[in-house]
């Protein structure tokens, strides 16, 4: 993997290196050069399978994380790409040209994050919510349970317990834990 | 179905013809159903006697609970003895088994191929999901009451049944048939406002007509 670290270094000033594992690295690269190094990671170094891409709410720092996962089966190693966009203006270059696939996990990120991905085929088009009109709702400033307790008559007498409390009780009603 | 293809539009047809189209009143009945009477007191009870040796299954395999209609299909637990079949169309089905939870996107089909099935209709709803939602009640996409969209006659608990409850669940089912009781799709028509009005307060993009024939 340090030929990896060594390429992701010196072509696209890349930060935060972070092996996981001996076979997983993870990797924060900008926004601006990243369908390069993908690119350069695909046709370069053998890494022609992407795994998925997702991303991560970080509403403190007021940003997206968007991570790539690639892999290659020939060295049986993954590598983990991260970029950051502004959550005020979540924008990121589409890269359904160098993977198709990447269409649909662009099209659910632009649904459940409201990230968008301009020129990704059917981008805008529902894929799980048709008709939404709230805030997406991956994102942490949306209340799920607010949302759900609002909308989908929840049925009275639903009971919730503290697992840890409630087995112990229920375990060992005297107290004694052993 | 996007809400394009049901818009009101001219088309050229192979022949070369240009004509109108307005799908909502060509493909779908706009005349609101009406509730049926039964025939009269004795033969309606042979009637439910019939219609409770013969259970026709639509399957909705949402969730995990298909998984537990398949071993009921086998030698082992055998359902065919009880007059019950599965059937791949609405219109040949005469029982709609919801087999876990629904979101807003699969509740739309399932009304769909409820309305589209033939009168008497029951509805049979497996699992916790479709209680109160179960594991996934506060989601901002699972539905938590199936019966405040659509008449159920059984629920069946668990998480998910297994083949031995769903037996039992459809031996409940046929009794209630045989005592009168399956009448959840003349209930359905005399709610159809209360039912409507809880489905349209979930489904945002009401794209089909207000009762599917």
């Amino acid at each position: 993997m340090d030929y990896v670290i060594q390429e992701l270094k010196t072509l696209f000033s890349g930060q935060n290196f972070e092996k996981k594992r001996g076979d997983l690295l993870f990797a924060t690269l900008d926004t601006g050069v990243l369908v390069q190094a993908l690119k350069h990671l695909r046709d370069m170094l053998g890494f022609r399978h992407l795994v998925l891409i997702t991303a991560v709410d970080w509403i403190e720092e007021d940003l997206f994380q968007i991570t790539y996962l690639l892999r290659n089966y020939t060295q049986k190693t993954d590598v983990g790409i991260r970029v950051f966009v502004p959550r005020s203006n979540p924008i990121m270059e589409s890269i359904h040209t160098l993977w198709e696939t990447a269409a649909t996990y662009q099209r659910e990120l632009h649904e459940m994050f409201g990230i968008d991905f301009p020129g990704s085929p059917r981008v805008n088009k529902p894929f799980i919510l048709e008709g939404w009109q709230e805030i997406p709702p991956y994102r942490r400033d949306f209340d799920t349970k607010k949302y759900a307790e609002e909308t989908y008559f929840p049925r009275p007498g639903r009971k919730t317990h503290d697992p840890e409390t409630y087995m112990k009780q229920k375990l060992y009603p005297d107290g004694t834990e052993s | 179905m996007s809400n394009d293809d049901l818009k009101k539009r001219r088309v050229i047809g192979p022949d070369g013809i240009e004509f109108e189209v307005n799908p909502m009143e060509d493909y779908f009945c706009t005349e609101r159903p009406h509730p049926e009477s039964p025939a009269n007191r004795i033969l309606e009870k042979f009637f439910n006697w019939a219609r409770s040796e013969s259970v026709w299954i639509l399957g909705y395999g949402t969730g995990c609970g298909a998984i537990e209609m398949r071993p009921l299909m086998t030698p082992r637990f055998d359902a065919y003895r009880f007059g019950i079949q599965w059937r791949p169309t609405p219109r040949q089905a005469n029982l709609l088994m919801v087999s876990g939870y629904l979101s807003v996107k699969t509740l739309k089909r399932v009304i769909r191929s409820y309305e589209q099935m033939q009168n008497p209709k029951f509805v049979m709803a497996l699992g916790s999901c479709t209680i109160n939602g179960g594991m996934y009640w506060d989601s901002y996409n699972t539905i938590n009451r199936l019966d405040h969209y659509l008449p159920v006659d059984v629920y069946v608990a668990g998480c998910m049944p297994r083949p031995e409850s769903i037996l039992a669940g459809l031996e409940e089912l046929k009794k209630r048939i045989r005592a009168g009781k399956g009448e959840g799709a003349n209930a359905y028509i005399e709610n159809l406002d209360w039912y409507k009005a809880n489905q349209k307060k979930i489904i945002k993009d009401w794209d089909m007509p207000d009762y599917n024939w």
